[in-house]
């Protein structure tokens, strides 16, 4: 069924997963249910080359057995792949469309459409994909301004390297509230979250 | 007492199963590799633990902590052969990594964290050239002679129990 796992290269995961995986849940509900907020997480991690320490982090706490996850194809067949079935079990499926999770590099995203992803059902609109998008920095590129629940005046994030179509492209699946996707930016250490009620405007406007 | 031994053999079926999920295929010998994992997950933790003091470990890091959970023990009816679940036993598993490279696992029975992670080094040690003759004989040949011992005693004492039946023949003839 699966191809045996080569662990001649796997690293480590969390050194004490039911301590790590609590506090890292903790940080990602507030990440949450503040969107905007930068938390700190996987500082301590060591994950495969072409996974970003915050996603890593997210993908020990919240990818098990029963979460279908979604890699880029350029992330599939290696080192990643080991490291996320050892540490979490999680099966890896080839269609965006069936996932529970989505794993993308600001680079893959031209390729992949953001409504090729599970938008979720009118009955469990918690069903829809949750995208893991590993961007470079979140202060260095194009100001963004984040109004929504959650947020009290407005947040200010500066993702870089993200593709021009992708908050337009977000904007027009939100727009069918309850549906749509959430999205997690995550960087070497921080990570923000940016549910599907959050409204987002570049500052320019 | 039989349903335990059973099970444990199951589990020794189970994690030979398992483990050769993780055999790398540039390894040689997993068979080899299967018949001391078994004598580490089989043996006592008591035992493992004090025939382990006396061998000279390498670094190593943790790829994964010792974990304990459960796993489905799965037999077959007699006849048919078909699968059925005969219950769930505790298990306590570990993965770590030799500086050398080599990696070890170690699935054990019951909840001793310090066996499961002496089974993964003892593996990942036998892997090797430089460490293999030391836990060969330090480890695993002392463990499974008393493994041996243990079994021939239960198979004397079945034994010594055992009833010969004979039947007359009566002569119908007569």
């Amino acid at each position: 069924m699966n191809a045996p796992l080569n662990l001649a290269e796997l690293r480590p995961g969390f050194s004490e997963p039911v301590g790590d995986s609590q506090s890292v849940f903790r940080a990602l509900l507030t990440a949450t249910a503040q969107p905007g907020t930068r938390v700190e997480v996987g500082k301590a991690l060591t994950p495969p080359m072409g996974l970003n320490a915050a996603a890593a982090a997210v993908l020990l706490t919240l990818a098990d057995q029963d979460t279908l996850v979604w890699l880029e194809p350029s992330l599939r067949g290696g080192a990643i792949e080991s490291w996320l079935r050892f540490h979490t079990s999680c099966p890896l499926t080839d269609h965006a469309e069936e996932a529970a999770f989505a794993v993308v590099s600001h680079a893959g995203l031209a390729a992949q459409m953001l409504s090729g992803f599970n938008q979720g059902d009118a009955k469990y609109p918690d069903l829809a994909t949750t995208v893991i998008v590993m961007v470079p920095d979140l202060e260095a590129g194009p100001n963004l301004v984040l109004e929504g629940p959650g947020i009290e005046t407005i947040a200010e994030i500066a993702p870089q390297g993200l593709p021009d179509s992708f908050w337009s492209e977000r904007a027009d699946l939100v727009a069918h509230f309850q549906f749509g996707i959430d999205v997690m930016l995550c960087t070497e250490a921080t990570l923000v979250s940016i549910p599907r009620t959050t409204r987002i405007q570049s500052k320019g406007e | 007492m039989q349903v335990q031994l059973q099970s444990i053999q199951k589990l020794f079926a189970m994690t030979q199963s398992y483990t050769d999920e993780f055999v790398d295929n540039t390894q040689k010998g997993s068979a080899a590799r299967q018949g001391w994992l078994s004598t580490l997950a089989k043996a006592p933790a008591s035992e493992v633990l004090r025939l382990w003091e006396d061998v000279v470990a390498p670094e190593s890091q943790v790829l994964r902590p010792a974990e304990t959970g459960m796993v489905m023990v799965r037999g077959r009816t007699g006849g048919a052969g078909n699968p059925f679940n005969l219950g769930e036993m505790t298990v306590t598993r570990c993965a770590i990594r030799l500086a050398t490279g080599e990696t070890g696992i170690g699935y054990v029975s019951g909840r001793d964290k310090s066996h499961a992670y002496v089974a993964a080094v003892a593996d990942a040690m036998l892997q090797s050239p430089v460490w293999h003759d030391q836990v060969r004989d330090g480890l695993i040949e002392p463990l499974r002679q008393a493994a041996d011992e243990r079994r021939d005693a239960i198979s004397r004492k079945a034994k010594a129990t055992q009833v010969e039946f004979f039947t007359m023949v009566r002569d119908r003839k007569a």
